[in-house]
């Protein structure tokens, strides 16, 4: 079978697109459609694949087909990255989500509640330890635009943690 | 917070290299300019401290999720319709293999089972993309929105007429995969008939035939290959094709 070399390469990287997926999408089985969708496009695309990183370009794949998946389920055309970046899909209250939560469960409950191209920023630098580079190469923005969507993104992580503090000191 | 007042701008501009500090982006250089800031901007060396926190805190939270054995088994047996011939592999490859491969590459040579390989080709891709969520990467049905969507995702701009006035109404394009290159597909419907009309360069010549139940009509127009698939009545069908000849 001419492809299991590289579909063994793949492998050890599907947990990481599954989660990837999963933050994305906030839906299990939205998630493993996703990720199935971008198997079969990576098998497919095998030819071009030209790199030395099949982690990274699984990631974007998959990535691509979470967001197309996104596209599709708001029910919206594309929008160019202009727009894009007033950032839609964040959560309808976040404080509100994060109320009575605690430490871990309160950090990726509030990054849940982060829009969807800050969260994927956070996700493949923190989780995957990913270089600016290669989050670029995967979300398709240049290194620049990584580096200020990771800062907004720790910036409300830290403003959402502190609103939290806040409101538990006020509690008796 | 007192003696020497922070400047706000030297802070705006450090907030970026604290981040990338932290991030182990930051060449020597950068480090040096950063480390003296910090020295005198508790400000920054604030932030500084609870990026590094939260940075451990989110390394702490974030896990893995193991992904469903469902598709484990996909990369562990790739199903055979996504294996496309691969040169490039060949010399990888193990005798038996390379047999197998040469096999099917005589589908992609001029014989008249390239034809077939492609018309089965078309029909499963067609087949597919009636599943539920398949059909549209651009769910429209102005070819305004249709047409410039290609733009930068392929190498090539295929028309988008619309037959709306002719009962075949737009609704929506996508990418696939024939043959190993990436292709545009227009979505029409008609009633209840959906038709697929794939589009890559090339100048098939034109040809009417069906299979598995489907009709496959091709045709070139302007050094571009059309393939239009559906469960259309043939009458309907290549009343669809004449529309797209005069739309030209």
């Amino acid at each position: 079978m001419p492809d299991a070399d590289f579909a063994a390469a793949l492998l050890p990287h599907l947990d990481a697109a599954f989660t990837l997926a999963r933050w994305l999408l906030r839906d299990r089985a939205a998630a493993e459609d996703a990720v199935q969708e971008g198997v079969l496009r990576a098998l497919t695309y095998a030819a071009s694949h030209r790199g030395d990183n099949p982690r990274a370009w699984l990631l974007r794949i998959v990535r691509n087909a979470a967001h197309d998946r996104l596209a599709r389920d708001r029910g919206r055309r594309e929008q160019p990255l202009e727009d894009a970046e007033a950032l839609h899909d964040p959560a309808p209250d976040p404080e509100a989500a994060l109320a009575g939560r605690e430490g871990a469960d309160r950090l990726t409950a509030a990054l849940a509640a982060l829009p969807a191209e800050l969260r994927e920023c956070i996700v493949l630098r923190e989780l995957e330890d990913l270089s600016y580079r290669d989050i670029a190469r995967i979300t398709d923005v240049p290194v620049g635009t990584v580096m200020s969507r990771l800062f907004r993104a720790r910036q409300a992580l830290l403003r959402l943690g502190r609103t939290a503090d806040a409101v538990k000191e006020r509690l008796p | 917070m007192t003696g020497t007042a922070p400047n706000p701008i030297a802070c705006a501009e450090m907030e970026l290299l604290i981040q990338a500090d932290l991030d182990g982006e930051l060449d020597a250089a950068a480090t040096a300019v950063l480390s003296a800031h910090l020295q005198d901007c508790p400000g920054c060396a604030a932030l500084q401290a609870e990026l590094a926190g939260l940075g451990r805190d989110l390394r702490g939270a974030l896990r893995h999720e193991a992904a469903p054995t469902r598709l484990r088994a996909l990369l562990a047996t790739p199903p055979a319709a996504v294996i496309a011939p691969r040169r490039w592999r060949l010399p990888a490859l193990s005798f038996a293999a390379g047999a197998a491969i040469a096999a099917s590459l005589v589908l992609l040579l001029p014989h008249p089972d390239a034809d077939a390989g492609l018309a089965a080709e078309l029909v499963s891709d067609h087949i597919r993309a009636l599943q539920p969520g398949h059909l549209l990467d651009v769910p429209s049905s102005d070819h305004h929105t249709v047409k410039p969507w290609f733009e930068g995702r392929i190498d090539f701009a295929p028309p988008v007429p619309d037959f709306a006035a002719d009962g075949f109404a737009l609704e929506g394009g996508r990418l696939d995969i024939v043959g190993g290159r990436t292709v545009a597909v227009l979505i029409y419907r008609h009633d209840k008939h959906l038709l697929n009309v794939f589009v890559w360069p090339g100048t098939p010549a034109a040809s009417s035939s069906s299979r598995q139940g489907f009709g496959l009509r091709q045709w070139t127009q302007g050094g571009l290959g059309f393939h239009a698939v559906s469960d259309l009545d043939a009458g309907e069908f290549d009343r669809f094709v004449q529309l797209w000849q005069g739309a030209a």
